[in-house]
């Protein structure tokens, strides 16, 4: 056992922290916020050539890497933590898991090359609830002889307004459940395909409306067989789920990091406020919450390495997904709720970073699942 | 990052689990699941015995180096070890203040004087400590002691007197580890002395504390005149809140993770009587239920983390500082979520006068958890000191 990450695990992680501290500043954050797109492209395209992220745990066969889960988290950690915006997300722990997981080896081949070359691709299988499973899927699908006829729509696609590549969920007409699921891939643009952006009160991430119009998709965009996919996918939102987690833990590590400094120069009756119990107890708790959170997720992510790799610890996926995610959920909105009240009135400013975190911290509280979710997801299997 | 455990790991982890099979049987057949938190009065000479049977088998000291008598075990072995122990139910040990506290600092600042005298009795289960470290004005506050410590010439030997309060065990023990003052003008961490003391002689009186459960393991320890041999001080005069704290670095948290073996017992009977009487249809008891599952796996991973860094120095890294809150907090929760549970039943005795089932001792008990061993409050501000750099609380 060895529960700590290694050599090169920490030059990743290192690496990851210095590029995006100069590269997501405060400033870049803001101009992203501020575009129609939601990110830089040129970082996009920087991170793609000279980070190799996207990469990352692609097998070599592929064109990547061919690293694991833990390096992956690693990164993302960082990239929450400097509040990257970014369609790595999107393209790497939704899309590219799936077609890690369900993909055709045709659909790998194709694909995969593309998305390590900066193309980006998303997720789009939730109907509008907040359910995030097979049951979240409305849209359906109809087979008319080689090709399947999709209907419906879809919400909370991550940058699914810009991705180049779409991963849909549909159901076969009047299956309910985990039936009848199918996994469908093709590119954004294809005709009936519509795609709206949703204003997002967290700025740092785009999200995206889609409507489904008797979009006619050939056999060749289907991801295995035709509605036996929602095992694949919940293995695919555990997977999104391990990575949401790892960012939040990155969020929870910066926004106290900003608030320590904030309150060892803020003065007040003569002294820093960071000498006040009131302050330093609340502090001890953010940092009590941040370590915990970070031991939910590495222990996420190696669970997710074996789940990837068929490894002996792979059933544990869904439990640890969740685990991780219920606390990192309340733990970084509980922290970022702090951290504002902790900077006082400049805290509630536009001027200053609090609110992004905020923001982010109540977004990703609520998709892939919220922490009441996710903990009847571990007391279903404890209970019933 | 790798959770599995070796091979060669996974073999000690059944032959430990065999021993303790083939052992915790017969007559120490009703000390399973007994002796933890809460039950630490019970069965205490079944229990010593039973610290003999471990020493038998090799299985007192796991942790110390071969040299000093211990097994040498890794520390990936001794987290095997603890959880075995705890998964088989076996009894609380009666010798853990010895072989986890007493002896690791022996063997660390102690002269080989004192190794020779020592080591032995807690190696083979017959000699047990006792820990005199808080006092009536010394609590959160531990350097405010007061016992005094003096060296008389005439007959060569130490003379203590003063009073300690919360000792685990006094009235079992055969000696405990003291720090007194030895420079009566000190103040603070200075001038302080770490003592090995009898308890069996005319100066030592033990008087317990009946706690809120109506059962006593702690007690007030009182020091008249007691006496221990001019070899018995460990460290210098003056170096005696060196070698107290000393004891902080070897509590790695090894022991915690049999520690959360038993506190797993504890869930599980708390989520058996929730299937049992229906409260696990209730939606709010489910959420806490989970979250108490999902609280004690998380304390499981950050073990992990806490035992597989090296922080290279010795220091406590973050993810240990938080551990006694964290864990602390989650005990006393589990009381509370166990009552919840249990509903208006949960006032209901087994027996007058005052006999506590389980859980409702686990309640009580766990109050005590959140206080000692530095309360959640001074927890905090050594996290926020220690952790995050923020100013120190002034001293006046």
């Amino acid at each position: 056992m060895e529960f700590a990450f290694t050599q090169e695990q920490e030059m990743i992680r290192d690496t990851a922290a210095s590029f995006l501290k100069d590269a997501s500043t405060s400033a870049a954050i803001r101009s992203a916020m501020a575009s129609d797109l939601g990110y830089s492209p040129d970082l996009w395209q920087r991170i793609c050539t000279d980070m190799y992220w996207q990469a990352l745990h692609i097998p070599e066969e592929y064109g990547g890497m061919g690293l694991g889960y833990v390096e992956l988290v690693a990164v993302l950690e960082q990239m929450g933590r400097y509040l990257l915006c970014s369609p790595y997300l999107a393209t790497v722990a939704m899309a590219t898991n799936a077609l890690l997981i369900a993909g055709t080896d045709d659909q790998k081949t194709e694909i995969l090359p593309q998305l390590i070359e900066g193309k980006t691709a998303t997720l789009a299988f939730n109907g509008g609830s907040n359910l995030w499973s097979a049951d979240a899927v409305t849209a359906s699908y109809k087979r008319d002889g080689d090709t399947a006829i999709l209907n419906g729509q879809y919400r909370y696609v991550l940058d699914g307004h810009s991705a180049d590549y779409l991963i849909i969920a549909a159901r076969e007409e009047g299956s309910i459940g985990a039936e009848g699921i199918s996994l469908f891939v093709c590119a954004a643009d294809t005709d009936g395909i519509k795609r709206s952006l949703l204003p997002t009160m967290d700025q740092s991430r785009r999200q995206a409306a889609i409507e489904l119009t008797d979009l006619r998709l050939p056999t060749e965009s289907v991801m295995g067989d035709f509605g036996t996919a929602a095992k694949a996918l919940s293995k695919i939102l555990d997977l999104a789920t391990v990575a949401l987690a790892a960012e939040q833990a990155g969020g929870m590590q910066q926004i106290l990091d900003i608030t320590v400094d904030y309150t060892k120069s803020r003065n007040q009756f003569g002294r820093a406020i960071a000498g006040f119990q009131a302050i330093k107890h609340k502090a001890a708790d953010m940092m009590l919450r941040n370590e915990v959170a970070r031991s939910a997720v590495y222990y996420a992510a190696c669970i997710a390495d074996d789940a990837l790799s068929a490894g002996p610890l792979a059933d544990e996926l869904a439990e640890a997904a969740s685990i991780a995610k219920s606390y990192c959920s309340e733990a970084y909105f509980k922290n970022a709720g702090e951290a504002l009240q902790m900077h006082g009135g400049v805290g509630f400013t536009w001027e200053y970073d609090v609110h992004l975190y905020f923001k982010r911290a109540k977004a990703s509280e609520h998709f892939l699942g919220n922490s009441v979710y996710h903990r009847e997801r571990v007391a279903g299997v404890l209970l019933d | 990052m790798k959770l599995q455990f070796s091979p060669a790991d996974e073999q000690f982890r059944a032959e430990i689990a065999a021993w303790l099979a083939d052992n915790l049987v017969g007559e120490f057949a009703q000390l399973k699941f007994r002796g933890g938190p809460g039950d630490e009065h019970m069965f205490p000479e079944e229990r010593k015995k039973w610290e003999r049977k471990l020493a038998e088998g090799g299985w007192t000291c796991v942790g110390w180096p071969k040299e000093h008598g211990g097994r040498g075990l890794s520390i990936e072995q001794q987290v095997i070890f603890f959880e075995e122990y705890a998964r088989a139910g076996a009894p609380g040990r009666m010798g853990h203040i010895g072989d986890g506290l007493a002896g690791p600092t022996i063997i660390a600042f102690g002269s080989d004087e004192q190794k020779k005298k020592y080591l032995p009795g807690i190696l083979s289960g017959t000699e047990f400590w006792c820990q005199g470290y808080s006092e009536p004005g010394a609590g959160s506050d531990l350097a405010n002691v007061k016992t005094k410590a003096r060296l008389d010439e005439a007959s060569g030997k130490w003379i203590i007197n003063g009073q300690k309060v919360w000792t685990s065990l006094a009235h079992e023990s055969e000696y405990c580890f003291v720090i007194a003052r030895t420079d009566p003008e000190s103040k603070a961490h200075k001038g302080l002395g770490f003592f090995l003391i009898k308890m069996d002689q005319p100066g030592v009186t033990v008087r317990p504390i009946e706690q809120i459960t109506g059962t006593s393991e702690f007690n007030e320890v009182f020091f008249d005149d007691a006496q221990c041999d001019a070899g018995d001080i460990v460290g210098e005069p003056g170096e005696g809140w060196k070698v107290a704290m000393g004891l902080l670095g070897y509590e790695r948290g090894v022991s915690t993770l049999g520690q959360q073996m038993a506190f797993q017992n504890e869930l599980n009977e708390v989520v058996a009587l929730a299937k049992r009487n229906g409260a696990a249809k209730d939606p709010v008891i489910r959420q806490r239920i989970a979250d108490a599952h999902i609280g004690l796996k998380i304390m499981r991973y950050n073990s992990m983390r806490m035992l597989s860094g090296n922080s290279g120095d010795g220091s406590l890294q973050k993810e240990a500082l938080i551990y006694k809150l964290y864990w602390a907090t989650w005990h006393r929760d589990l009381g509370e979520l166990a009552m919840d549970i249990l509903g208006a039943e949960a006032d209901i005795l087994l027996d007058a006068p005052y006999e506590l089932n389980r859980l409702q001792s686990l309640f009580l008990f766990t109050r005590s958890d959140t206080i000692y061993g530095g309360t959640n409050q001074i927890q905090r501000n050594i996290i926020a000191e220690r952790g995050l750099g923020m100013p120190k609380e002034l001293r006046p």
